[in-house]
């Protein structure tokens, strides 16, 4: 097995495929499996007018949160956004445009995207501002509202473990929206904790097929952060 | 005297039957997980990828890698099985989960459900509770009866929805509501009195219109 998807470090990783508004996504859930590494890259890289697909938009400070402070987005699809204040005054004064996603709604636009379906129907939002202006059906009685598929230009993960041909293992629920956003880029970057020797992964445990990653970037011990600390007493 | 948030929530886990999955949202439905009956199995569901969610971690033992959708850390159990969002609302969606309990700004008498904007004040998201209202079977909502003096339980929203005639019941401090449905007509019937509370104090509460069923 060649190292040919094997970059030394985030920058490397990302080097040639950003361009000023481009299309990005960002795996993770709240602060639980970003790919805090690579977004730091893409700061470092300048590029501006940025769309970015993300559940969330990091913490002040934090993953897009220090994307969001550089001035580097411009308009965000998210589902909730409520952890982060300069988020809070870039939308209010206009700078930012946000649109907001039901949750489940955008998972599926990604994994649509990811699985070249253009637009699906879903009963989520009928009735609310989600389904202004979009056309609604109704199946076997009931009314849905149709959604497009997603895809980026470069989606960014982050795995627990990669092997060299880039199948992906996630851990816990820092898998949440990194396996779909890893079929939907047109190129994927992985940032992963472990890097081993194909084989080493038992074929059957793997979640991401190589097929949808087509970058890696070996990133041992990352800090992971905790947003809400919560505890029980020990008895 | 009305119910505290602590009975708001006994209340709703009576809700709970044997093998049911059930999703809880932030807040007063959270607190639904004290008071699961002994005896009955139920299986809490975190639509961040999760299903089997354990208690709070003792402290020193929190996973960064392990947290529930408010992004508090969580511990897993035997039965725990971990999946992609998409996996996640695919089973919200196509109707898996028995049982949605969340909290809410207004419901209407024909069910509907507004809980997520404000316009004019900072707009957080949705996050996943239209999803959930609309793919859940059954869905109960446990709020304050009033805000700040004001009604919650209206004749309509004037808040942006959340989801339409979805709601199946209502738990509040003062009292427990049931939504009716049959085709397109939904009653809201007054079915239980929190302790010490009146039907006049809840008449004069509400400004939905409601059968009394008591």
């Amino acid at each position: 097995m060649s190292d040919r998807k094997i970059y030394p470090n985030a920058k490397a990783a990302l080097d040639g495929i950003l361009k000023d508004n481009m299309t990005l996504m960002s795996g993770g859930f709240g602060l639980c499996g970003i790919p805090e590494t690579l977004i730091d890259a893409v700061k470092d890289s300048g590029i501006t007018g940025l769309t970015v697909i993300s559940n969330n938009a990091g913490v002040d400070g934090i993953g897009l949160g220090v994307l969001l402070e550089s001035k580097q987005i411009s308009t965000m699809i998210s589902s909730y956004v409520g952890e982060n204040k300069l988020f809070a005054e870039q939308f209010l004064n206009g700078d930012l445009e946000v649109v907001f996603t039901p949750q489940g709604t955008l998972a599926e636009q990604i994994r649509a995207g990811g699985a070249g379906i253009p637009a699906f129907f879903t009963k989520t939002g009928v009735g609310t501002l989600v389904a202004e202006g979009k056309e609604v059906r109704n199946f076997d009685g009931e009314d849905y509202v149709m959604e497009r598929g997603l895809v980026a230009d470069v989606s960014l993960v982050h795995a627990y473990m990669a092997d060299k041909e880039g199948n992906l293992v996630f851990r816990k629920t820092a898998r949440n929206f990194n396996p779909m956003m890893a079929t939907a880029g047109k190129i994927t970057v992985a940032e992963v904790e472990h890097l081993v020797e194909p084989g080493e992964i038992d074929p059957d445990h793997i979640i991401v097929p190589g097929i949808y990653v087509q970058r890696i970037v070996h990133v041992p011990n990352p800090v992971k952060h905790i947003e809400k600390r919560t505890t029980r007493p020990r008895n | 005297m009305a119910w505290t948030r602590e009975q708001m929530a006994q209340r709703a886990a009576r809700e709970l039957q044997d093998g049911f999955y059930v999703n809880l949202g932030i807040g007063i439905p959270t607190l639904v997980s004290n008071y699961i009956p002994d005896g009955m199995e139920i299986m809490f569901q975190s639509e961040n990828g999760m299903l089997g969610m354990g208690p709070f971690p003792y402290e020193g033992e929190e996973d960064p890698d392990l947290i529930n959708a408010g992004k508090q850390t969580v511990t897993e159990l035997p039965t725990t099985s971990y999946f992609s969002n998409s996996d996640s609302f695919g089973m919200i969606r196509g109707g898996h989960i028995n049982l949605s309990i969340l909290g809410a700004m207004q419901v209407a008498q024909n069910g509907d459900l507004a809980n997520w904007m404000i316009p004019g004040k900072m707009v957080k998201g949705m996050g996943g509770a239209m999803d959930l209202v609309a793919g859940v079977k059954k869905v109960i909502v446990v709020m304050e009866h009033t805000a700040k003096g004001d009604p919650k339980l209206l004749k309509s929203c004037n808040l942006p929805l959340t989801g339409k005639g979805v709601v199946d019941m209502v738990i509040t401090d003062m009292a427990v509501f049931r939504f009716d449905k049959s085709g397109d007509t939904t009653v809201m019937k007054l079915i239980e009195l929190a302790d010490g509370v009146t039907l006049d104090e809840v008449k004069s509460s509400t400004e939905a219109e409601f059968e009394t069923h008591l």
